[in-house]
């Protein structure tokens, strides 16, 4: 993206539209017309849905909340790109700016078997709450909270750990890889608590549970193509992914049911 | 089998196929090495696949490769089947740029599929072609050398069979170093020595397996 300097620009938008799971879908065109260059992306879509609300159109639908790119409930797949071309950011951190005027942009939602659609752009994402619930928590009593000090953690761990913690959970990395894996987003998880005293006690039976459940839900398999990685927006290291490899089979070999 | 086993997960067949790729990467640069025997001469060649053919651990041998062929192309196929499922509905604007990610490791599939079928052609051509006879040192042997040539100077064999050795380099090229990833390691350091190690393999093999009909057509005078 060349991006813009005018105050305004004109787009022509192509848009999903998805009655329903069901429906078929097909792409809705738009004229944008006089979009500030100031504008986020989903502030130029709420524009639009007023525009189509002011013509007695249904709105589309996209899903939105924080808009400041920490809650990963915003999506979609911007001219073939999760979040858009840039990197490292969410939907919502991208300006109008970054689009040259003139310019078709196509809006998709995240694709994948696992993310059916509701409806346009809003996808289902319960696929990663159910993965998580298989073991991306630590269930350990702890008591009462102890002294710092007595719970040693090495600092570059302690930066891997906080690194991988980073993930939102918003499925980019779902909607970027050709296979629709969801394997950057479980390892996050798998490998932020393996490495951390406190969820290493549990690593065995997360990484089993976890990793049959993405496969459970219909995720595709890693091929370690990267567009996961480079379409994060926390820009989450493949290096999770082996994390996730070397525990699984760990938890493989030690699964005693 | 329970359908929570190793073997039935994404990761445990991915691991499957890294370990019999890594198997077959044994097979192909032992494949390719001693293939420069050509370059030394037709006694060489002969007397060295004289000396493979009948030695007793040959079938062993064989049977390993067919195995290990067979295991990584039924697996990477049912993964690749099941990756395309994961998407029933594709994207209709195409990704570009980084985010893109790499086209040889999104095209493996497609480059198994043209090494596969170079593979039954291979055997057809060479294990199973011409008969010719031929003795060295009082021992009648099959002259495979002289059909080896004889091949590699036709020159739409030569051409195809240095497009799949392309083809060769670049899955190469990512299926060493993904298949160490799959197993489990990845270090901000090493990796991307491994990654070029990957690489200089590939090309090793690719260059040892094009220099015969590269030799064969324009040097070798028979």
């Amino acid at each position: 993206m060349a991006g813009s300097s005018a105050q305004s620009i004109n787009l022509k938008l192509k848009v999903w539209q998805q009655r329903g799971p069901k429906d078929k879908g097909q792409f809705l065109e738009y004229d944008a017309k006089n979009v500030s260059t100031e504008m986020s992306f989903l502030e130029m879509l709420d524009v639009m849905n007023e525009d189509l609300v002011k013509q007695g159109k249904e709105p589309i639908e996209f899903d939105h909340d924080c808009r400041e790119g920490i809650c990963g409930m915003c999506s979609l797949v911007i001219n073939g790109s999760a979040h858009g071309k840039d990197q490292a950011i969410t939907t919502c951190q991208l300006h109008m700016r970054r689009f040259k005027d003139g310019e078709t942009v196509t809006i998709e939602p995240f694709r994948a078997k696992a993310f059916p659609v509701i409806k346009d752009l809003v996808v289902d994402r319960s696929a990663f709450d159910r993965i998580i619930q298989t073991g991306g928590f630590v269930s350990v009593s702890t008591g009462a909270a102890q002294d710092a000090n007595n719970l040693p953690v090495g600092k570059e761990k302690s930066d891997r750990a906080f690194e991988a913690a980073t993930c939102i959970g918003c499925g980019a990395c779902v909607a970027a890889c050709p296979n629709a894996s969801a394997s950057l987003f479980v390892s996050a998880k798998i490998a932020h608590l393996a490495l951390l005293p406190q969820g290493e006690v549990e690593r065995e039976q997360r990484a089993y549970g976890m990793v049959h459940k993405m496969d459970e839900e219909g995720f595709g398999s890693c091929t370690n193509i990267g567009a996961c990685s480079a379409s994060c927006p926390k820009e989450i290291s493949l290096e999770n992914i082996a994390i996730m490899n070397r525990e699984f089979l760990r938890g493989s070999l030690t699964h005693r049911k | 089998m329970n359908s929570n086993s190793y073997f039935c997960s994404t990761i445990g067949r991915k691991q499957l196929v890294g370990l019999t790729g890594l198997a077959l990467c044994g097979f192909v640069l032992m494949h390719a090495l001693t293939n420069m025997l050509i370059l030394v001469s037709p006694d060489a060649y002969n007397k060295y696949s004289h000396a493979l053919v009948t030695n007793p651990l040959i079938y062993f041998a064989e049977a390993i490769l067919v195995l290990l062929f067979l295991g990584h192309i039924v697996i990477a196929i049912g993964l690749t089947v099941s990756s395309k499922g994961a998407r029933p509905e594709k994207y209709h604007a195409g990704a570009s740029g980084v985010k893109a990610g790499s086209v040889v490791a999104k095209n493996m599939w497609k480059q198994g599929i043209i090494i596969a079928i170079f593979l039954v052609y291979h055997l057809i051509t060479f294990k199973f072609g011409t008969y010719y006879k031929t003795t060295i040192d009082g021992v009648e042997m099959r002259d495979l050398h002289r059909l080896v040539v004889e091949m590699f100077q036709l020159p739409l064999y030569s051409g195809f069979y240095v497009f799949v050795m392309v083809v060769l380099f670049f899955h190469l090229s990512h299926g060493l170093s993904s298949s160490i990833q799959t197993f489990g390691f990845h270090h901000p350091k090493h990796t991307p020595k491994i990654e070029k190690l990957g690489l200089a393999f590939a090309a090793l093999v690719a260059v040892c397996f094009v220099s015969q009909p590269l030799y064969c057509f324009f040097i070798y005078k028979g």
